[in-house]
């Protein structure tokens, strides 16, 4: 391994400029004559529009343009959409409501989008937008899933009855019915996966600039995957045909997948930049991520596991109510089906599950993917259930665990998911030898001495990346193919460009990749440099999410560099004077086998260049190529995690005292920033199990609109985590990668929750497990304690 | 944010005249009023900037009291080594209101004359019988705060120092709202020996009161263990997403023992 190769623990050269601020985020960049978008927004989850009369607001200093959903309509702008169809069990189409990007005749949500005013400065906006006024006709609104489908429930779309939009389900109901009939054990548990709001530290932003005299249009937008904001905006929205318009995603500070969507926002920017003449910029406030930003989870869930006198799983029985928000978004419907019951069968040979899943609008912000999405809603059901039932058959969570893993490759699940590569035992292993399991007695002990609970609780979760085999992902519903391209551009002087459809916000693409080409074509990384985010640049990309960069990005280059090699070859071949398959390459030089002919990747970048001693009726001059590279199964990275935490009963305050995480990402290509990925996800995982709770009342208002009520992990909620892996490689890709950038926030909640009820003594603590939360279940405790 | 005037007066008696208006705000710190502003939730004709008003922020120890002036900044109160020596309890308490943004730019007048339900120095100031000086008045903290956000304070009237009378030993013990890290409950303690004062802050409808109940059993004996089976009634205690009352009664009490076993009782 070089010092910058494979497997290498080198620094991010993306950090130069983002910690000495001169990073390119949206909001830093400036249009000559660019004017501010300020939005109205609903101050009701539920109300008619009867009216908006916008004359004072247009007569207002600054102000050129007040628009509302009327104006949208005129321009025929048509609807938000969700790109992923999924069928009812009866067959139906899911009922996708009407989605403006400006509410016509209907608001759903708080922080909806009513009208923009278009003025030269903020404030200026800001006090027009004071002057819309706006006439509502305030109705009932539904903002908890549990009452969406009340017959009396407010109905959010008129063609989505009892606010249902889809009921789905998946696996062999008849064959686990039969399972339970001859089960010896049922576990069963109620479970709530809260919601969670995304809070990415760059806010969403965008630009819109119409040119009148090339008739196209540039966005620059906060988006985790530009091509597909461009793609949707032309081919469904409707906004102009594709090769006039231009989308740019420069530095983006996180996304969680927040950013994956087409918002009302980005599509109004650029709508209005034609209408006013000039650029349009819109930079988020906080406030408004709160309300507008697309939030994450919000199931509830039945879950049942059926076992034997044995503790061998039987059978596993799920049923889910999954909130999808006022509006479908734009990957909304795939994630709690497509992305969630697949993955109900964990590390374990269950031989039949089944999962039914009910979507339904209520009057909150639409819900779709975040770190995670669907998988880690999918972990917290089956690692709840095995924790559980080990403490109910009295069993040790690790061994029944043990028994029933799945050890023999590929596996295919009741679910869907064929099982390419693992190890569970090994990781299980590990973590069990470094969190130094066995003394945890011990440490209990030691902890009621000190007046606290200990508690410990495990996580072995598998998940899926590496979205997606098209075909596959076809015929599930999906709108668009998930390969990935990506483009080798070599220069005369053996320079090297790396174009990417995958989108780095955050993810240190230009590090990782740059290591890789550097690794593969044995040049110094200092010569790469990695591009993304510009669909004038890049040919075209399906962009970040689903830890898909490395498993489906990084094989893409590899096809591409392999490529590169293969022509530079055949180019090497002339200049050295030798056949082509006598030329080997190797650390960066082309050599005639046996011989000490060589000549440096540089040189033969320069003849490609050159083209004098070649004939280019064979070989085109030149050293570019590109790929697209389609996956062929999804990749299932896994784990164990094991985490111990102390309760003071006093305040009910948890203290995460120990964090083992032992991972299977397959290959790793910079562990360091691995590291950081999976630190970042426990720590997201955290915040959900501990922390965060997005809260609406019941009249739809959000309650926790800012960081005074929604509370974030923070470094002192976190002890130093223990991080190690064990490796399988992934079979179906040509690095063996799996993908790590949502393992920690989908093993964490639950082994926290694990850990919190071993602590408590009983099943019955809810997510977060504030101290309040955790107080009032330890109040339980006594109660029992002193029934008995 | 709205537009407004801006003052900068040199002397308390030009910041009088200004305060008399209508629709105008002090400024001391700007901790509360300058986001209020921001997020448009207020709006002001005129904003009075206290910091040109020189010798607001001495702190000092003088006989049997620390004085500390109104522009002290929560780092100064801190940091300082005379609140350290005379008060340290008053200077852990300083410590932990927010975060060094906000301890850099926020005061203690300013803090008390918002008077917010879950801020710290109130319970500072009612927990140590504290005399909040004005330009017009002396005000014993027992009548100084009135209420959530409200206190006895006039128009034109200006917070100039807090004259803390120095206790045997007092301890403040916070346990923070796990978001906005106010005062979730914050109970100070102070032991005058004649005297014993239990300040809470975080937990009543009404904003900061004392704990009666607790002062008279631990004037008998000033140990944690006097506080068992004390329990703080839920009537009057504030209920949100981050505490019921229950929780939030119970941890008084516990904040209240832990304050006590703090401070050495």
């Amino acid at each position: 391994m070089s010092a910058t190769g494979i497997g290498a623990r080198v620094r991010r050269v993306e950090d130069q400029r983002f910690i000495t601020g001169r990073g390119q985020y949206t909001d830093d960049i400036h249009r000559p004559y660019e004017t501010r978008a300020y939005f109205v927004r609903s101050p009701h989850a539920h109300a008619t529009i009867k009216s908006i009369d916008k004359r004072k607001a247009e007569k207002m200093p600054g102000v050129l343009a007040v628009l509302t959903g009327e104006d949208v309509a005129a321009d025929k702008l048509g609807d938000l959409f969700c790109g992923w169809m999924v069928l009812s069990k009866d067959g139906s189409p899911m009922k996708a409501g009407s989605h403006p990007a400006l509410a016509k005749g209907k608001v759903r949500y708080v922080g909806d989008h009513v009208a923009v005013v278009i003025a030269e400065t903020l404030d200026q906006a800001k006090n027009a937008t004071a002057e819309v006024k706006v006439d509502y006709g305030v109705l009932p609104a539904v903002a908890d899933l549990r009452k969406a489908r009340d017959p009396k429930a407010a109905q959010i779309h008129d063609n989505a009855p009892k606010n249902t939009v889809y009921e789905w389900v998946l696996g062999d109901q008849a064959a686990v019915d039969a399972a339970f009939a001859q089960a010896k054990h049922v576990t069963r548990l109620e479970m709530v996966n809260n919601r969670l709001i995304p809070n990415a530290i760059e806010p969403r932003a965008a630009i819109g600039e119409y040119e009148p005299g090339t008739d196209t249009y540039t966005l620059w937008s906060t988006s985790q995957n530009p091509h597909v904001l461009r793609l949707g905006l032309s081919a469904f929205i409707g906004l102009c045909p594709e090769h006039k318009f231009r989308v740019i995603s420069p530095d983006v500070g996180g996304g969680f997948g927040s950013k994956i969507f087409i918002y009302p926002e980005e599509t109004v920017c650029i709508w209005a930049s034609k209408k006013v003449g000039r650029p349009v910029r819109w930079t988020a406030e906080r406030s408004e991520s709160f309300q507008a930003d697309a939030h994450g989870r919000d199931h509830v869930t039945t879950g049942e596991l059926a076992l034997d006198a044995n503790g061998k799983m039987l059978a596993l029985r799920v049923k889910t109510l999954a909130n999808l928000g006022g509006y479908l978004s734009t990957f909304s419907s795939a994630v709690p089906t497509f992305l969630y019951a697949p993955l109900l069968s964990g590390q374990y040979a269950i031989p039949a599950i089944v999962c039914e899943v009910d979507g339904v609008y209520t009057n909150t912000a639409p819900v779709d993917a975040y770190r995670g999405a669907g998988r880690p809603e999918a972990c917290f059901v089956i690692e709840r259930l095995v924790e559980v039932a080990a403490r109910e058959l009295n069993m040790d969570p690790a061994e029944l665990r043990r028994r029933n893993f799945v050890t023999q490759f590929p596996y295919q699940t009741p679910v869907a998911s064929l099982y390419d590569a693992g190890d569970y035992k090994a990781s299980l292993e590990k973590a069990i030898q470094i969190a130094d399991y066995k003394n945890f007695g011990r440490r209990r002990q030691e902890s009621e001495r000190r007046g606290k609970l200990r508690g410990v609780g495990f996580s072995a979760y598998i998940e899926a990346c590496g979205v997606a085999p098209s075909n596959l992902v076809g015929q599930l519903g999906a709108g668009v193919g998930l390969w990935e391209s990506a483009e080798i551009s070599v220069t005369p002087t053996g320079m090297v460009e790396v174009l990417t459809g995958s989108h780095s916000h955050g993810q240190s693409h230009e590090t990782t990749f740059a290591q890789l080409v550097s690794d593969r074509l044995g040049i110094p990384m200092n010569h790469i440099s990695v591009v993304h985010g510009d669909t004038d640049k890049v040919q075209f990309g399906m962009g970040t999410y689903g830890s898909r960069s490395g498993p489906v990005g990084m094989s893409a280059i590899v096809v591409a560099v392999d490529k590169v090699i293969a022509k530079a070859k055949k180019v090497a071949a002339h200049i050295l004077e030798a056949a082509e398959a006598d030329i080997e390459f190797k650390d960066g030089k082309f050599t005639v086998v046996g011989t000490d002919k060589s000549a440096a990747f540089g040189e033969i970048a320069l003849a490609a260049y050159v083209a004098h001693k070649f004939p280019t009726a064979e070989i085109e001059p030149g050293l570019k190529e590109h790929a697209f590279y389609d996956p062929t199964n999804f990749t299932f990275p896994a784990g164990t995690h094991i985490c111990e935490v102390e309760i003071d009963p006093q305040t009910g305050v948890t203290e995460i005292a120990n964090w083992v995480a032992v991972d299977d990402f397959g290959t790793v290509i910079n562990p360091m920033v691995v590291e950081g990925q999976v630190h970042g996800g426990i720590a997201q995982g955290v915040g959900q199990a501990l922390l965060e709770g997005c809260v609406y009342d019941d009249s739809g208002q959000l309650v926790t609109g800012s960081y005074m009520d929604y509370t974030m992990p923070r470094a002192d909620n976190l002890p130093s985590f223990k991080v190690d892996y064990t490796t399988t490689k992934c079979p179906s890709n040509p690095l063996g990668m799996k993908g790590c950038g949502e393992a920690g926030a989908i093993a964490a909640p639950v082994a926290l929750i694990n850990a919190i009820t071993n602590a408590v003594g009983h099943e019955d603590v809810p997510m977060p497990a504030t101290s309040k939360a955790v107080w009032h279940a330890l109040q339980k405790t006594e109660r029992r304690k002193a029934a008995e | 944010m709205h537009t407004f005037a801006y003052h900068r007066p040199a002397n308390t008696r030009q910041a009088a005249a200004l305060l008399a208006k209508k629709e105008t705000k002090a400024l001391a710190g700007g901790q509360t009023l300058l986001p209020a502003l921001k997020l448009r939730l207020t709006s002001v004709d005129n904003v009075v900037d206290l910091g040109g008003i020189k010798g607001l922020d001495a702190i000092q120890a003088k006989g049997r009291n620390l004085v500390v002036g109104a522009m002290a900044r929560h780092a100064q109160v801190a940091t300082s080594p005379v609140v350290k020596k005379a008060l340290p309890a008053l200077a852990a308490l300083a410590e932990q209101i927010g975060d060094p943004h906000v301890r850099n730019a926020g005061t203690l007048g300013g803090s008390i004359a918002n008077n917010d339900p879950s801020a710290d120095y109130p319970a500072a100031c009612l927990g140590l019988g504290a005399t909040i000086v004005t330009n017009k008045r002396k005000i014993p903290a027992d009548r100084f705060f009135k209420g959530l956000f409200e206190t006895a304070l006039g128009r034109g009237e200006i917070i100039l120092q807090v004259v803390f009378p120095l206790p045997k030993c007092a301890a403040y013990m916070k346990f923070p709202n796990p978001a906005s890290r106010f005062a979730l409950v914050g109970v100070f303690v102070a032991d005058f020996g004649k005297e014993v004062r239990v300040a809470v802050t975080g937990a009543g409808e009404d904003g900061v009161f004392r704990a009666k109940d607790m002062e008279a059993a631990l004037k008998k004996k000033f140990t944690a263990a006097s506080l068992d089976g004390i329990k703080v009634p839920t009537r009057g205690i504030m209920s949100d997403i981050h505490a019921d009352a229950a929780y939030r009664a119970h941890l008084v009490g516990v904040m209240a023992k832990r304050a006590v076993a703090a401070a050495g009782g």
